[in-house]
């Protein structure tokens, strides 16, 4: 399944956040959107995903919805968004159980699901009692039972320290490799854009424009091993953002 | 310990000789400001305070006139209890009590809810709420009286207005509070509304709502002993009253002692309700 975005523009209030976005995230792409803070990049990923809708152009999506997905695009939040008051299970089952099924084969998809991102032995724990990144994996768990075609991360990875932020970074990579689903990336930080992005979208300081698309060929999974050569790219995108991040650091934000 | 601008330009080198070179510990500056759970002073200081009140009665120095002894008091509430006379008082006020703040409780919840979920609602309700919460319930009991009779209708009434307006304040503050990313989360993830209500706003709500009710159930008990002031024949409210314009003190403190245990009970039990349902927050 294809997500395409076409002329996306978008105001608050008096002022423009997007302007005239077009972009396309292919079937098993991942494309990461970078640019300066405030650009847009939350306000894009919101409208992509139907939480919000565009003052102009259109958010679509193209070919059949893969075969036993439940919600083709979901979210992976910043901020993990668990419910504290349920158990990791628990937090699970709250995404399945408005889909009428049996409570036998939930109890299996969230165990599938709790074992393939190693949580098997937390099911019954509470949020506030995990690390970060144990409860970024448990949101990833949840994100996978509902078996998506698009993920929509916002800075998934940016409340994380930066070793947790190394293991987890591993663990999308091999879940790529073995699911290869698509998604579309928002981060701040380039050296996760390089690692994982198939493209990366340079967005502009506000109103947000396309500044720039950097094309990354090499497979994900030997990624790890030429970290030189991603060391380059790194810097040729950040070249192009340097002046847009100095502007957009000056800047007053008049929002009203 | 002032904080003069001349103290700050001499460096800092206070009583020049007593200077200490050698090795030494790093002055501990921490610790305070935390409580730390002392289990036995509460009921140490209550027996003290018993007590010094019982020798001071014993010896004169209190007169029985002002205030009788503790044990006077013990012994009206062993007299109530053989006379039968504990259970009618009490049940009449725990039925009213009980009756009047759960359909408070329930309605406020329910208005609540509405409010918070409901621009409809709040619009409309919102300013009535506000406008009646202020009004001391009692002042209507008179109104009450009218409309449902001098019995247990117009107490029950009171009781039920009084514990409705805070109830609904504190639920729609609850829905307000709620984190908006979780009901954001609940939406990407495709539920239903009545399922966002009822498994991310009514949890997340659930601290506030609990809180209000430790404020209803003392709002309950005071309008409960006005009303049973004002007309009641059975009730903790009335046996105070009557034994008030007896001058029979040693019952007056009896009673009174009953309203506070009371209240202690109700807190006690919300508060057990409250590691229930809240376990997830400790
Ligand atoms: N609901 C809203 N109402 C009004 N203004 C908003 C709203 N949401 C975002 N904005 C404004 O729109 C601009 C873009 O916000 P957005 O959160 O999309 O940026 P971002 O690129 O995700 O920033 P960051 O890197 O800080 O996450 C910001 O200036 C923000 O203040
Ligand atoms: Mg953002």
């Amino acid at each position: 399944m294809q997500l395409i975005l076409q002329n996306i523009t978008h105001r608050y209030g008096g002022s423009t956040v997007l302007d005239d976005i077009s972009l396309t995230v292919d079937d098993g792409e991942i494309v990461c959107i970078v640019g300066p803070s405030g650009c847009g990049k939350s306000t894009l990923l919101r409208i992509a995903g139907g939480l919000e809708k565009p003052g102009g152009g259109k958010a679509l999506l193209s070919g059949p919805t893969p075969e036993g997905s439940l919600n083709p695009l979901t979210y992976i939040f910043q901020d993990f968004a668990l419910l504290p008051w349920r158990t990791v299970e628990g937090n699970v089952s709250l995404v399945l159980e408005d889909h009428g099924i049996a409570r036998s084969e939930r109890t299996g998809i969230i165990a599938d699901v709790l074992a393939r991102t190693n949580l098997s032995d937390f099911a019954k724990a509470l949020p506030r009692q995990l690390s970060g990144g144990m409860k970024q994996r448990v949101a990833i768990a949840r994100a996978l039972a509902v078996k998506p075609a698009i993920m929509l991360m916002d800075e998934p990875l940016s409340a994380l320290d930066s070793q947790t932020r190394e293991l987890l970074m591993d663990d999308l990579v091999a879940l790529w490799t073995r699911e290869r689903f698509s998604a579309c990336y928002v981060t701040h930080n380039l050296n996760e854009a390089v690692r994982l992005g198939r493209r990366i979208i340079v967005l502009s300081r506000r109103p947000g424009r396309i500044r720039d698309i950097v094309e990354i060929d090499m497979p994900l999974a030997e990624r790890v091993e030429r970290l030189p050569e991603l060391e380059s790219l790194q810097r040729r995108v950040w070249e192009i953002m340097r002046e847009e991040a100095r502007e957009a650091d000056r800047e007053i934000t008049d929002v009203a | 310990m002032s904080h003069d601008a001349t103290a700050g330009d001499r460096p800092h080198t206070d009583t020049a000789g007593t200077q200490q070179t050698g090795m030494r510990d790093v002055p501990f500056r921490g610790g305070g400001f935390v409580h730390r759970p002392l289990g036995p002073v509460a009921p140490i200081v209550f027996l003290v305070i018993l007590a010094i009140w019982e020798l001071g009665s014993r010896s004169g120095f209190i007169s029985p006139i002002a205030l009788p002894a503790p044990s006077a008091a013990f012994a009206a509430l062993v007299d109530l209890f053989q006379t039968g006379m504990l259970w009618k008082h009490l049940g009449a006020s725990l039925y009213r009590l009980l009756l009047g703040w759960s359909l408070g409780s329930l309605l406020g919840i329910a208005v609540g809810l509405a409010v918070g979920l409901f621009s409809l609602a709040r619009a409309g309700l919102l300013p009535l709420v506000s406008a009646l919460f202020p009004v001391p319930k009692i002042a209507l009991l008179p109104l009450f009286i009218i409309w449902f009779g001098i019995g247990e209708g117009s107490k029950v009434a009171t009781i039920l207005f009084g514990t409705f307006f805070p109830t609904v304040i504190a639920t729609y503050a609850g829905v307000d509070n709620v984190d908006r990313n979780l009901i954001r989360m609940g939406q990407s993830f495709g539920l239903s509304w009545l399922s966002i209500v009822r498994k991310i706003i009514v949890p997340g709500a659930m601290p506030a709502i609990l809180s209000g009710f430790r404020i209803s159930a003392s709002i309950a008990i005071v309008l409960l002993v006005a009303a049973e002031m004002i007309g009641a024949e059975f009730g903790v409210g009335a046996y105070i009253l009557m034994a008030g314009a007896l001058f029979a003190l040693d019952q007056l403190i009896a009673g009174v002692a009953l309203l506070s245990l009371l209240g202690l009970c109700i807190a006690w039990a919300i508060g057990k309700l409250e590691k229930r349902l809240l376990a997830w927050r400790m």
